[in-house]
């Protein structure tokens, strides 16, 4: 229910026909009127926000037209745009952080909803809340005096000893680079993941895992094989969730990615993604068709990010319809 | 017990203690950067730190007196435009709406939830920084304020809704009026769900710097009133940590701990506000 | 509860009017070529008049920018506004905005090279190959004959560029256009290029970070952040042949020629200037002071710093290893003063 199921009748039973003035001397009438106001002002303010940043990308709209999305060239001089390296460094860097982050994320959820007693499970969760809470600029800093250093040294030359035949783990490693952000992102979406999925697998129906037990299943084959995908969905939409975090992450990512608009299919390589060169470019912009190349990405941006949470949305929705407990909408 | 048994049991319990490890992993991530933090940052932390304002390159010394004061009014300014359009805006929702327009207004709310930090940015450059054509914490506020609503407003919804109907119903027997109810009944039984709500929106937007970038601008000195450029603890926390400058370096960690200090205890003073409210509710 | 958080409110709100009353804040923003410099003088004319300029060091191209939409009271930029950009600026704002040099410096390459802890020497072809990505490795021979009996090791060059609009970029990129026809075909000058290789830095800081931090980096940044972060520049081959060191004297002797030719919108470039120990990667920084001030406190304390920063404010120049300006182009300077109304 939307409302509360109690409404109080105004005192008046010809209610109708009075007008709005008269009306509004009742307190209630001026209550719904001002709380009104404010909820309109929530909607005014998104249509607003979508009208903006619409009218302040027609430039390279009309100059490029779709050719925008998958041109190579990123060049204020000549002004010639186009945005396919940064679509290639986020999407790469949100890939790598969600192949680190779901398999952990995951674990850690299971961990929390089947294994852990309630009374480890609860202060854990507690401390995964505030993993979340941490600033972005923090991790940027920890990426910059960890991560960076620690894949130089370490993680690089180890890949590369181990999986160098991909080409994903070729060619020189600065310690700046699409890894360095998929790992830094990677941390930070990982209590996303967690805490959804740890809340979606503790509303399983307990006869599931009970029947499966019951046909002899082991401890963790009744989990991974019964309980996990009865909360296939739920887990799905914690992934888009986080993945909409990750494709958004500003700060964090322009200081660990080098920042340099290239497309390469090596991981170590230097990149950028679309919020770190708006935050780069955008005070410096000069010219129009630059800063409004620069607003059509962030525009692109929203798109991306729109469409993942919309799609979350509906997995939860779906959680919860199918009466798995109390899912929340 | 044959062999199969024997191996899948073995599985099951390698497994399982894989995902204990994942579990511990990701908790030990957050004691190590507090301890990271702590361990550079609170060498840092003395009392000029907190009174002396930032000097020139390459000068040991000076604070961060005006950033933290920068983001306090920051988020003074985003608390006040972000949380009544929040808090009043669910008690459209929760006591006053039909569904559709609750679906409408819901929707809308997620949505801004959804934009990335740097878009609304943008957004507040356009419509405060550039008319106005100056810098200032009106628009560092703005930014932060609309990320605040959609956290406000939903938590709060949440909160009102979850108000026993009796309550409502009692209140009416007595006679008052809708809107006396919501005032003197019905939110003061959800405040403290509703505090929590405000602490988390607070928390959330304390941190982030990308919608300051290009808003609030930043400045070495105190910014008078409102409507100059200002600075504050995220953005001291960038700058500092790309210089090469050593001193700066180590300002940057500890102003990054006295943030997420700051983040932290707001968090947890949130959650024990919300479990008493709950254990309370129990009993 | 309630009561205590409207009196908090009621607390920080007249504190803030109360501070509103404050002194005059100025604002500015641009290169971080002259930060230090700038810093240092914002400071001290702080200290002895009281007023207070905000300069956020974010890059020449964010300066001409900001300056331009009017966001900011002065701009400053090592790359002077070409005339588009003077022209738009016209068109915005209804009148137009003024040069005025400060200081000269000199964007030097830096290098962070494992067992390599002297002096290599670059010529302009070396410099170009490697910032085109031709030249890869440190014992390349381009950069092996310049420099004979020094280990250079056979590793991978890791180029290290701006990856905000800079005039320190504007710099180094018009010297490489004089020096090297590929270079000005393929990549040309300007704040902003299309870099052919390396990893990007956020203003001259972050540049020198990165080198400190990336073994086998070299990268370009303003003479006094080398030398205050302690990291190894090497020398330039000029037009006269001579490998020159960037110090004050090179420097000075770069410029010695243009001040006899200054345009009278002081709008010049040294890069590649003649003389036998000129140092050829040479530069003026440009504060942009707007021709009309709408407010008269802001014009006069702009005008009073100015005068101030180019005659008494060149003392604290070559402590931070930026070169004087010419008395010529001083003189020039404070009758070019009386346009800003």
């Amino acid at each position: 229910m939307a409302t509360s199921s109690i409404n109080v009748p105004s005192a008046s039973p010809v209610e109708d026909s009075r007008s709005f003035l008269s009306r509004l001397r009742n307190g209630d009438e001026i209550a719904r009127l001002v709380t009104f106001i404010f909820a309109a002002s929530i909607v005014l303010l998104t249509v607003l926000l979508v009208y903006v940043l619409w009218i302040a990308s027609s430039l390279p709209r009309q100059k490029f037209g779709l050719a925008f999305f998958v041109t190579r060239l990123w060049d204020p001089i000549a002004e010639q745009f186009g945005a396919l390296t940064f679509i290639y460094g986020t999407v790469v860097t949100s890939a790598v952080a969600l192949s680190i982050a779901v398999p952990l994320g995951i674990g850690a959820a299971i961990f929390l909803a089947e294994l852990a007693p309630q009374k480890v499970s609860d202060p854990l969760q507690f401390f995964i809340d505030l993993l979340a809470a941490v600033p972005s600029v923090i991790y940027g800093v920890l990426g910059v005096f960890i991560v960076i250093p620690l894949m130089r040294i370490w993680i690089a030359p180890t890949l590369k000893a181990t999986l160098g035949f991909l080409p994903l783990f070729q060619g020189p490693a600065y310690g700046v680079g699409f890894l360095t952000a998929g790992i830094v992102l990677a941390i930070m979406v990982i209590p996303y993941i967690i805490s959804v999925s740890r809340e979606v697998l503790l509303s399983v129906p307990r006869d599931q895992r009970e029947a499966a037990l019951a046909l002899g299943s082991t401890r963790w084959e009744s989990t991974w094989k019964v309980v996990v995908p009865f909360a296939r969905t739920g887990i799905m939409g914690s992934i888009f969730l986080a993945l909409a975090r990750a494709l958004g992450e500003t700060m964090a990512v322009t200081m660990v990615i080098g920042n340099t608009p290239s497309i390469s299919s090596s991981l170590f390589a230097p990149g950028y993604s679309i919020a770190a060169v708006i935050a780069n470019e955008f005070t410096e912009a000069t010219g129009d068709m630059y800063l409004q190349a620069l607003i059509q990405l962030g525009l692109v941006l929203f798109l991306l990010t729109f469409i993942l949470n919309g799609l979350a949305r509906l997995l939860m929705l779906l959680t919860a319809s199918r009466g798995s407990g109390t899912g929340r909408a | 017990m044959n062999a199969r048994l024997r191996w899948r049991k073995l599985v099951s319990a390698f497994m399982l203690t894989m995902t204990g490890v994942c579990a511990f992993v990701a908790v030990l991530v957050l004691f190590f950067i507090l301890g990271y933090l702590v361990f550079h940052g609170g060498r840092s932390i003395n009392w000029d730190f907190f009174t002396k304002l930032p000097t020139p390159v390459g000068e040991p010394g000076g604070g961060m007196a005006n950033a933290i004061i920068g983001s306090a009014k920051l988020l003074l300014l985003a608390s006040l435009f972000g949380v009544p359009v929040g808090f009043f805006g669910a008690i459209y929702l929760a006591e006053f709406s039909g569904s559709k327009t609750a679906f409408v207004v819901r929707y809308a709310a997620d949505l801004l939830n959804g934009v990335p930090s740097i878009v609304i940015g943008i957004f507040a450059y356009a419509m405060v920084v550039l008319p106005f054509k100056h810098f200032s914490a009106y628009a560092g506020g703005f930014a932060l304020g609309i990320m605040m609503i959609p956290i406000t407003l939903r938590s709060t919804e949440e909160f009102l809704l979850g108000v026993p109907n009796t309550l409502r119903e009692a209140a009416m027997a007595l006679g008052a009026s809708k809107w006396k109810t919501i005032a003197t009944v019905i939110v003061p039984a959800a405040y403290r769900g509703i505090l929590t709500a405000v602490l988390l929106a607070f928390a959330r937007v304390a941190g982030e710097t990308a919608p300051l970038l290009f808003t609030a601008f930043g400045n070495r000195y105190w910014s008078p009133g409102f409507n100059q450029p200002i600075e504050s603890l995220p953005h001291m926390v960038y700058i500092y940590a790309i210089s090469p400058y050593e001193d700066w370096q180590r300002q940057a960690w500890a102003a990054g701990l006295v943030l997420l200090g700051l983040i932290l205890i707001v968090n947890i003073v949130a959650r024990f506000i919300l479990a008493r409210g709950v254990s309370v509710q129990r009993s | 509860m309630k009561r205590f958080s409207v009196l908090a409110v009621l607390v920080v709100a007249l504190a803030g009017a109360v501070l509103a009353q404050g002194s005059l804040l100025i604002n500015g923003a641009g290169a971080t070529f002259p930060y230090p410099i700038y810093s240092k003088w914002f400071d001290q004319f702080h200290k002895s008049t009281g007023a207070q300029i905000n300069y956020q060091s974010v890059g020449s191209g964010a300066g001409i920018k900001q300056v331009t939409e009017g966001t900011v009271d002065f701009g400053a930029s090592d790359g002077p506004m070409n005339d588009d950009q003077l022209k738009a600026y016209r068109a915005k704002n209804g009148s137009g905005i003024l040069h005025f040099p400060t200081v000269l410096g000199a964007a030097v390459p830096t290098y962070n090279v494992p067992g390599v802890s002297t002096q290599l020497n670059f010529t302009p072809e070396t410099l170009a190959g490697i910032f085109l990505g031709r030249i890869s490795k440190w014992n390349d021979p381009a950069i092996a004959n310049a420099n004979k009996g020094v280990n250079l090791p056979a590793n991978d060059i890791v180029v290290i560029h701006r990856s905000d609009g800079s005039g320190t970029t504007y710099i180094w990129t018009d010297y490489l256009s004089k020096v090297s026809g590929d270079w000005k075909d393929k990549v040309g000058k300007g704040t902003s290029v299309n870099w052919p290789v390396g990893l990007g830095g956020k203003g001259n800081e972050g540049v020198t970070g990165l080198i400190k931090q990336t073994p086998n980096s070299i990268g370009y940044v303003e003479l006094i952040y080398a030398a205050q972060n302690k990291i190894t520049f090497g020398t330039v081959k000029n037009s006269a042949g001579t490998f020159v060191n960037a110090d004050l004297a090179s420097v000075s002797e770069a410029a010695a020629g243009a001040s006899k030719t200054m345009p009278a919108d002081f709008r010049v470039s040294i890069t590649n200037a003649p003389g036998k120990n000129a140092y050829p990667i040479s530069s003026f920084t440009w504060l942009l002071i707007p021709e009309k001030f709408k407010d008269a406190a802001k014009r006069d304390t702009m005008k009073n710093f100015v005068k101030w920063a180019i005659t008494d404010g060149q003392g604290d120049a070559e402590a931070l290893s930026y070169a004087k300006l010419p008395k010529e182009v001083v003189d020039m300077e404070l009758k070019a003063l009386s346009k800003v109304q």
